[in-house]
């Protein structure tokens, strides 16, 4: 016989109000703007638009400040918006190359073209808390110096043209760019798809892959040749005004890992590469993200693949937080029918056991 | 396309550069001390996504790294010229300004006009805040030096 069950809407509605209510906090404490979580918390804006897939700085900031600061949550906030709006097209790919750049570092090169700039970075601060930032802090106006107007090629670029590191791929014409959100995953995956899925996988699972990468899971002595934060401008071909449009500028982090060599009987040999790019300035995810990019060509470069790093259908199907949590929360619904169904079985086998083992070995003794 | 096609489009281009960087107060206070000409919404400003699309090592074959809000419009002159505007970002207005502007661009009546009252003061502000993030920068990078060794 089915039972439906019902019940529980006004509970519903109370928690959500509850929930409303905790967000606020104590209300003697001023309320957090948009604009305060944008400008004042803006890597975590940073990764909400990366790993949510969608560039708008205030969104991002009110997913944060609606999903109290949960990250993940704020993610998935930032993925069911898009499905609210129209795609008009795809933007001409960007040129990092031409970013105007705010940090860009090298560990390969010490005396890059155009300078390793370090930019605002956490990298030599001595990681003790400044208890100066408690209240009322007004930091000094940053030093400024005449910039340089030399340009800043990719290092990946000055390798390239004494033939030491592999060319990226080619674009080909009659290949259309893999896009995920359109056609449900298949394996193998090209590397676009690769990495489309990598640029909103989850930080910390690639974080950890990365890791387990360098710690000898999976073949990877990278070497960050360059990783570069700036803004990139947009453009985008629109058919009404026939020509590229600028849209603007968008934040963007690059990094190029160079990787131990490969060759052969009829290639010399060379440096491969990794490659990780995000919105914002999101540089721990865009390093694991090349670590990523490079195990994962294992198969194209003929390397065992031995690793969860280097096991495509494993990394692309868990490395997104907004399909992982959703299959690991739904464990919170009602289970009710299942859970009865399983414990009328359990019951039944106990029983079964019970009777079994209550029941004197008769077979033995007639032997 | 003739070579003075090419400089009309480069010149568009231009012009809706600036407007794309510009903060959209500052382009309606621009465009509040000129006399605008009568004009209609072509297209009614609207709400959209592009995919922004980055290259496999920076300069390899496309991939799609994830989308932008964007926002679109389109006005028609009453002379006939027809502006198109394009932003990243939700706000429709500004959409609409730029296209505003792009139509005058076109216009021989109206295009030196949005030059000098509109694009030029915004260029200058783009200009002085990208020097200034430069210069910024530029004081953060690394002057290498060797130290000698005193015994040698």
């Amino acid at each position: 016989m089915y039972v439906a069950v019902k019940g529980g809407e006004r509970a519903i509605e109370n928690a959500h109000r509850l929930l409303a209510h905790e967000r606020r906090g104590d209300r003697d404490v001023p309320e957090v703007s948009l604009s305060q979580i944008s400008e004042q918390l803006s890597l975590g804006v940073d990764r909400v638009m990366t790993e949510g897939s969608l560039y708008d700085r205030e969104l991002a900031a009110l997913a944060i400040k609606q999903a109290r600061g949960d990250m993940i949550e704020a993610i998935f906030l930032v993925r069911a918006f898009r499905a609210t709006l129209p795609r008009f097209g795809a933007t001409e790919p960007v040129d990092t190359g031409a970013m105007q750049v705010r940090r860009r570092i090298s560990s390969t090169f010490k005396d890059i073209p155009g300078g390793q700039i370090l930019g605002p970075t956490f990298d030599y601060t001595h990681r003790l808390l400044d208890p100066q930032l408690a209240e009322g802090f007004s930091p000094e106006t940053p030093e400024t110096s005449e910039a340089s107007l030399a340009a800043t090629p990719r290092v990946t670029d000055i390798l390239g043209r004494d033939g030491l590191i592999e060319p990226s791929p080619e674009a080909d014409a009659e290949t259309p760019v893999g896009d995920l959100t359109r056609e449900p995953l298949s394996f193998p995956a090209d590397r676009d798809l690769r990495l489309q899925n990598l640029a909103r996988a989850d930080e910390g699972f690639l974080l950890a892959l990365g890791y387990s990468s360098q710690r000898g899971y999976g073949r990877n002595h990278p070497f960050a040749g360059e990783i570069r934060f700036g803004e990139v401008e947009i453009e985008f071909m629109a058919e009404d005004v026939g020509f590229a449009v600028p849209l603007g500028a968008i934040a963007m982090t690059e990094c190029q890992m160079v990787n131990q060599f490969k060759g052969s009987a009829t290639e010399a040999p060379c440096f491969t590469r990794g490659y990780g790019l995000a919105f914002g300035q999101s540089e721990r995810k865009t390093m694991s993200m090349a670590l990523v990019d490079r195990t994962l060509r294992a198969r194209e470069l003929g390397e065992e693949v031995i690793a969860p790093a280097q096991d495509e259908e494993f990394v692309m199907s868990h490395s997104d937080n907004v399909q992982a949590t959703g299959f690991v929360e739904h464990l919170k619904l009602p289970h009710y029918v299942d859970f009865q169904s399983e414990l009328g079985l359990l019951r039944k086998l106990r029983k079964e056991f019970a009777e079994a083992t209550e029941a004197p070995p008769m077979q033995e003794a007639a032997e | 396309m003739t070579a003075t096609e090419n400089d009309k489009q480069a010149q568009r281009k231009a012009v809706m550069a600036v407007l794309t960087h510009s903060d959209p107060s500052e382009i309606s206070r621009r465009l509040a001390a000129i006399m605008l000409p009568a004009h209609e919404n072509l297209r009614e400003p609207e709400n959209g996504l592009v995919m922004v699309r980055g290259r496999i090592g920076g300069d390899g074959a496309a991939f799609n790294l994830g989308e932008a809000t964007v926002s679109r419009a389109a006005v028609r002159l009453s002379t006939g010229e027809v502006g198109f505007g394009y932003t990243l970002g939700r706000d429709r207005d500004k959409a609409r300004m730029i296209a505003l502007c792009d139509a005058m661009v076109q216009s021989d009546e109206f295009a030196g006009l949005v030059e000098t009252k509109v694009i030029a003061p915004l260029r200058a502000a783009i200009s002085a805040k990208r020097n200034r993030k430069a210069a910024e920068a530029a004081a953060t990078r690394v002057d290498f030096y060797t130290l000698v060794r005193g015994e040698g």
